[in-house]
């Protein structure tokens, strides 16, 4: 059988997760190989994915963890504190 | 159980034990991961943040009904989504304004953008900032159901099984947003990139 680009495009995200089965990824690569269109939009959108995972694209607001630490410091501090069986919450 | 989960579950147990201070330990590797998950539904720096704290403090008060169904970072996640939620219905109470992230699976054209000169990024050009910023856009944009989904799995490096059950949603359903999620930010992002990419010349100028 063989593919038509709709076909592949369809199925690009679950291509990328490795979530197809043998037979399908087949029939995929296979028109990959000659079809200069869907490798592009596959490479583009492969970009995008590892662009994503770099942690400098998504990146945290300055002095974030220092933050969060110090209440959780306090959070920890005031249950210590309360007198047994109550206090918490 | 892997090496990671073993531990965690030791630390756990500690902190449950008495340990409290363990707990900054505890969470240090998800940190990110939790702001990430509130921004990708608050979409604001400083409501994420506070969000993020609010999501941590709530899993230290109630880490002992944390039963080990789900692993650690999940049930983290969960919270986290709830502290999203909390906030969105919030926002929506004052604003009166419709929030998408409750809105159906949207209809919409989600064939990708083709790219007839495309050729293959040099890492180089992806390390650009530009690029980076249009990317953050992009997934602002995003309708927030499938943003979510795409933080979680793209970004937060989540499986589809922890996704669904992080979000209380099928596995099916996952797989459906997410590729809904990318394609949009394929087509979103595919002129940018193209344009970004000069055509490569031979001698005189002339395209190769």
């Amino acid at each position: 059988m063989k593919l038509e680009c709709k076909h592949v495009w369809e199925h690009i995200s679950e291509y990328i997760d490795k979530s197809v089965d043998a037979q399908l990824r087949e029939e995929i690569e296979r028109h990959l190989e000659h079809c200069e269109i869907c490798s592009a939009i596959l490479d583009s959108t492969r970009n995008i994915l590892v662009l994503t995972a770099d942690e400098r694209t998504f990146e945290l607001p300055v002095g974030y963890s220092k933050r969060l630490h110090e209440r959780l410091k306090e959070e920890i501090e005031k249950v210590k504190q309360a007198p047994p069986g109550g206090g918490r919450e | 159980m892997g090496m990671k989960e073993f531990n965690e579950a030791g630390l756990i147990a500690r902190i449950l034990g008495g340990e409290k201070e363990l707990f900054h330990d505890l969470i240090r590797p998800y940190e990110r991961m939790v702001y990430l998950t509130l921004f990708s539904m608050v979409k604001n720096e400083a409501d994420a943040e506070d969000g993020a704290q609010e999501a941590v403090i709530n899993a230290y008060r109630h880490l002992s009904s944390f039963r080990g169904e789900a692993k650690f970072s999940t049930w983290l996640t969960m919270i986290a989504i709830n502290e999203g939620r909390k906030r969105l219905r919030k926002a929506k109470s004052a604003a009166e304004d419709s929030i998408e992230e409750e809105a159906e699976e949207h209809e919409g054209d989600y064939t990708p953008a083709p790219l007839t000169d495309w050729r293959e990024i040099p890492l180089e050009r992806l390390e650009r900032q530009e690029i980076r910023e249009a990317l953050r856009s992009a997934v602002a944009e995003l309708p927030g159901i499938y943003r979510q989904v795409f933080t979680l799995r793209d970004l937060e490096e989540l499986n589809v099984e922890e996704t669904a059950q992080a979000l209380g949603i099928s596995a099916n359903v996952v797989k459906v947003r997410l590729h809904r999620a990318r394609i949009l930010l394929q087509k979103r992002m595919a002129p940018f990139l193209k344009t970004t990419v000069p055509a490569r010349k031979g001698l005189f100028g002339r395209a190769l």
